[in-house]
């Protein structure tokens, strides 16, 4: 800071960052005001993939919006659903089957570790390091395999039904999901090895792009940037739905605020998700998969409703108003990494561009759900 | 100098570790696929393009015309037209066209089929340059196939 206070009389110059870059990761484009290689300025400026997902909520009907909720998100398809048909249904009040209940969970946990490996390899890939993507993508692709013979689609799933599921798992699913449960477990400390104890990452994380507890309150930072910076805040614990208050897991929380903070959040995650997944499986109830009393035409009772769950990158929360017809009358989308981003500007004042690009992997940024 | 010849000791430590990991990898099975040579069968539930199904006997599609797979469609890529024939009750489907260019395979359409006249497809291989590529005229895939 004292280097770009010293030198605030040089003349400044502009960068693009984006819209197409490598480390944007989609079509997301940064002004950046540099002083040499210092960043005085960074505004993201946004819109390039806009698709008015809440302009097409109130001219489809209720059930016709569900793909597109997943195509916010790619990576946490299945959480976005989740909270979608969760708000349906909590507007019409169907009870959902405890099967259903618990089969969404761990297929949204499963879907949460696929994003947290990809989002792991392409970090390391953005801090110059290619060949972890590989190791990532090759346990990726097991989860990819496995909800793909249960959902039939690997990326946007589409899978949850209001009151229920599309279809019930077949019989190698649970057998499937434990081993590659088993094989993760004993991958993890080899992604230790080879990334986290790294001195160049350690080098280049420690102590890089703090963001304090305010900043995230002012900006209404979620998910991993918001435990990261030592708030014990996950709607799962907080707000719990669905059958989540019946597991036994941890939140965890670092204090640093720096991008190790996060990074470390991130990979803790993954064990917790796989300890809420074993649960699951071993509690996981005979039954129907979908309600029995799901009306043909979904008209939930005139009203405001909203339902908030936790994505992989922080809270997704949908609010609806509902006039009674068979098209919600507003939609209003609330999506993680949007407010995850805007806290990028202040945080980024006066660091240097390569260090700033490591503060923009951690946060990791999924564009189609900042522009919706 | 000690935190000098201590940088090197660790960082030559920390090249060793990520060394050791690279090699024994080297001597795993390939997990890829060499893929125009070799390529996957999908799983039974895999959610390809729609395609109408031919009735186990006769062969003759199942669709009765009603029309509820184009009103649930959110895209509204689905075209079904059928006419009156005598001798025939109900309608017969004339023309099934999907415009496969605005498909986001939700599969609304084939839950809303009350006759299970529509499933989806596992075919993946669709790259092509044109769009007239990816309107397919299902009746008469149904007749080539049969």
């Amino acid at each position: 800071m004292t280097l770009l206070a010293e030198s605030q009389l040089h003349e400044t110059f502009e960068l693009n960052l984006g819209p197409q870059h490598p480390a944007t990761h989609g079509v997301l484009r940064v002004k950046l005001t540099m002083d040499g290689e210092y960043i005085v300025k960074a505004e993201p400026v946004l819109g390039y993939i806009h698709r008015m997902h809440e302009k097409m909520g109130e001219n489809r009907t209720w059930a016709q919006f569900m793909a597109n909720v997943g195509r916010m998100d790619y990576l946490s398809a299945m959480s976005f659903n989740h909270g979608y048909v969760a708000l349906v249904e909590r507007a019409m009040g169907i009870e959902v089957p405890e099967r259903a209940e618990y089969l969404r969970v761990i297929t949204v946990e499963l879907n949460r570790i696929q994003s947290h490996l990809l989002w792991w390899g392409a970090f390391v890939l953005d801090l110059g390091g290619f060949s972890p993507l590989l190791y990532a993508f090759d346990d990726r692709e097991q989860i990819l395999d496995l909800l793909e013979t249960v959902t039939g689609s690997r990326l946007t799933y589409s899978y949850f039904r209001f009151g229920g599921l599309y279809n019930d798992i077949d019989e190698n699913f649970v057998d499937g999901a434990r081993a590659f449960i088993k094989r993760l477990r004993s991958r993890i400390p080899m992604y230790h090895d080879l990334v986290t104890y790294n001195i160049i990452l350690m080098t280049r994380l420690k102590g890089v792009g703090p963001i304090s507890a305010e900043m995230c309150r002012k900006y209404g930072a979620t998910g991993p940037v918001l435990r990261g910076s030592g708030i014990q805040f996950d709607i799962r614990k907080n707000e719990p739905y669905s059958v989540y208050p019946e597991f036994d897991f941890d939140i965890p929380v670092y204090h640093e605020g720096d991008c190790m903070a996060r990074y470390m959040v991130r990979m803790d995650e993954m064990e917790q998700s796989m300890r809420i997944i074993e649960q699951a499986l071993d509690k996981l109830p005979d039954g129907p998969v979908k309600a029995k009393k799901v009306p043909k035409l979904i008209k939930p009772p005139i009203g405001d409703y909203y339902h908030a769950v936790e994505a992989a990158r922080g809270t997704f929360s949908i609010r609806v108003v509902s006039n009674k017809t068979n098209k919600p009358y507003r939609m209003k989308l609330r999506s993680p990494t949007f407010s995850n981003l805007s806290l990028f500007e202040e945080a980024s004042e006066g660091m240097l561009l390569a260090d700033a690009l490591a503060l923009m992997g951690s946060l990791d940024l999924v564009i189609p759900e900042i522009d919706r | 100098m000690a935190g000098y010849f201590n940088e090197l000791f660790s960082g030559t430590k920390s090249l060793a570790i990520g060394l050791r990991i690279t090699i024994k990898e080297c001597f795993k099975p390939v997990v890829t696929l060499q893929y125009p040579h070799e390529s996957l069968v999908m799983t039974p539930r895999y959610r390809g393009h729609i395609e109408l199904v031919g009735d186990a006997e006769t062969g003759e599609t199942k669709c009765i015309v009603c029309g509820m797979c184009q009103r649930a469609c959110p895209s509204g890529c689905i075209t079904v037209k059928g006419e009156k024939r005598e001798g025939v009750k109900g309608k017969v489907l004339t023309v099934y066209q999907l415009d496969f260019t605005k498909c986001s395979l939700c599969g609304q359409c084939v839950e809303s089929c009350k006759p299970g006249a529509i499933d989806f497809s596992h075919e993946y291989n669709l790259a092509s340059t044109r769009k007239e590529d990816f309107i397919f005229d299902l009746v008469k895939r149904l007749k080539d196939k049969s």
